[in-house]
């Protein structure tokens, strides 16, 4: 358990910021520059201090100014990896790998630096001076050094901001599985909604200072009342996903999710990896009997939960499919038109080609 | 014909007294310009500005100034001087130790920008990174910015012995002009221009000087090159 909360005012800019969140896990602090996410981030590693807050990871309280209590930040074991690797450049990556091991206490757990080392694929690299590695390079043995400190919570500023798409995209593999190996609590700090869907199990959305609101992921995407995500092109919902098959003649591979299945064009996963997708409700259409010779593969009965509207000609549409929360964008006359209501029961209509991965 | 020969006893005497005076003062003055530059670039605390004039003045008085006032500080009546002759049988005035901290004195500012440069160039994220990974203050220092400011550390001191010396001011102010003790090269060219005949030896040293501080300006540079490379910078 992650707990924060947190005061601070700097010139006109006040944050005051509280949220909890389960672990292991990665909690995203999702907001626009600005909003004070990194700034959170510095006071839950020690390197800032609040007027007044807590902060607490897993029973060991880290910081508490009512107690009295402010754990320096060498001693809190809370590892950062920042936007711009801060290598240090007088060591070699090998050297650099070993210099929070060294120091981490002997009886924490953790990977050890094989482990890390294999799953960062740096073995390489090791004898190499950090100025000789690309930036994607260098990232990864940010995040190697980070993971064999030791720490009980992982810290990432904004990791991926200062890499262009590809190497971004190779990064999120091994962030990824780093999730899925090491059963370390991350915070995650972004402003990239792709990784925030990829990566995060409880999302904060944070805005001016302030958290705008703060759950489980797939949750928070279903509301239609957060227009921090509500009002983006790419709204919608996000499907936690199983790779069932792959289809290789027809080109298709079948997704499982609790309470229906997707077909989509051929994934490189391998059957039963864990993915999510992010299902726009721009791409979800809506009918009230089941269409017959249609293009789609997909086609999902569910049941309206609510109708909200979104500008002053369309609306929103929330769907349950079994337990999973789908959105469909309609124009407010369909929705007139179909005579959507809550309890209404429907058929989600997804084109197999409409899926962004992350 | 032996070439030690080329100069007389006593000029290679004042060439050895200026080897001894720049060593000591380099040797002394370093720690404690590493401190000041680190005070100066780190530090956040009241009369930092103080202290950046005072580590500056040397270089921008007169030189005899500073001789005599060191003299007034460390002269055997001097509130320093007297401390530290009684209490260590120390006596700076006339001695190869005066001569030298007259040097040091002069030289101080010198290191201090050297240093100062190269860990003005250091990210402070980078001890912050460290210091997330549980490296304390004095472990960061050790394994991160003097490392990564030796090539400023190196540079400074060089450049600080080849000022060194030639330093001329301070030095005849504090500590006098006695061969065999106090007379640095530069001491020893002015003994010379004040006697008829010393025209050679004042020749003959001069060339010297030229040398050193050439041989030291470059070698700082090829240190400086050599340093960052290797760090990696």
């Amino acid at each position: 358990m992650l707990d924060v909360s947190v005061r601070r005012h700097l010139g006109a800019f006040s944050l005051d910021v509280s949220f909890s969140a389960q672990n292991p896990g990665v909690t995203a602090l999702f907001g626009p520059s600005g909003s004070g996410k990194s700034t959170v981030l510095s006071i839950v590693a020690g390197l800032l201090r609040p007027e007044a807050g807590r902060v607490a990871q897993g029973g060991a309280v880290l910081l508490d100014t009512a107690a009295g209590i402010d754990v320096p930040a060498e001693r809190r074991r809370c590892a950062v990896v920042f936007q711009d690797a801060k290598l240090l450049p007088h060591l070699s990556v090998e050297t650099n790998l070993r210099y929070g091991a060294r120091r981490a206490p002997r009886e924490a757990p953790g990977p050890g630096f094989a482990e890390v080392v294999d799953l960062l694929g740096i073995a390489p690299l090791l004898r190499r001076r950090p100025r000789a590695l690309s930036g994607g390079e260098r990232q990864r043995v940010a995040l190697g050094r980070a993971l064999l400190a030791r720490p009980r919570l992982l810290l990432m500023d904004e990791p991926l901001a200062a890499l262009d798409g590809p190497r971004k995209g190779e990064i999120l593999e091994y962030l990824e599985r780093l999730r899925d190996a090491a059963r370390i609590p991350v915070l995650y700090v972004t402003h990239a909604l792709e990784e925030v869907d990829r990566l995060a199990d409880t999302l904060v959305l944070l805005e001016a200072g302030r958290v705008l609101a703060a759950g489980p992921l797939d949750a928070l995407a279903a509301r239609t009342d957060l227009p921090v995500l509500s009002g983006r092109r790419d709204a919608g919902a996000v499907m936690f996903c199983t790779v069932e098959a792959h289809d290789l003649a027809r080109g298709l591979t079948r997704l499982v999710f609790p309470g229906g299945e997707l077909q989509v064009p051929l994934r490189p996963e391998a059957v039963g990896a864990r993915l999510r997708l992010r299902l726009r409700a721009r791409d979800v259409a809506v009918a009230t009997e089941a269409p017959r010779g249609f293009s789609s593969h997909n086609i999902l009965p569910g049941t309206v939960s609510a109708v909200a509207p979104s500008g002053p000609h369309e609306a929103f549409v929330t769907l349950e499919v079994g337990p999973t929360p789908l959105l469909a964008r309609l124009t407010r006359d369909a929705v007139a038109t179909l005579g959507l209501r809550l309890g209404k029961p429907v058929f989600a209509v997804v084109k197999s080609t409409a899926f962004d991965h992350g | 014909m032996n070439p030690l020969a080329w100069l007389t006893p006593d000029e290679w005497q004042a060439i050895r007294i200026s080897l001894v005076v720049a060593t000591r003062s380099v040797a002394f003055g370093l720690p404690l310009a590493v401190l000041a530059a680190y005070a100066l670039v780190r530090g956040r605390f009241v009369g930092r500005a103080l202290l950046d004039a005072a580590v500056h003045l040397p270089l921008v008085m007169p030189p005899v100034v500073v001789g005599w006032g060191l003299l007034l500080l460390f002269g055997v009546r001097g509130p320093l001087g007297s401390l530290l002759l009684d209490w260590f049988g120390v006596r700076l005035v006339f001695t190869t130790g005066g001569a030298a901290l007259a040097t040091a004195v002069m030289a101080f500012p010198l290191m201090v920008r050297a240093i100062r440069l190269s860990l003005e160039g250091i990210d402070p994220g980078l001890e912050a990174a460290a210091r997330t990974l549980g490296a304390g203050p004095l472990d960061r220092f050790v394994t991160i910015t003097l490392p990564l400011m030796a090539p400023g550390i190196l540079a400074g001191g060089v450049v600080a012995f080849a000022a060194g010396l030639g330093e001329f001011g301070a030095v005849i102010t504090f500590a006098s002009n006695i061969p065999g003790e106090t007379q640095t090269l530069p001491l020893a060219i002015y003994a010379a221009t004040q006697v008829p005949g010393g025209e050679a030896t004042a020749a003959k040293l001069s060339a010297v000087s030229f040398t050193l501080a050439v041989a030291g300006l470059l070698l700082s540079e090829v240190i400086a090159r050599r340093m960052r490379r290797l760090l990696g910078m």
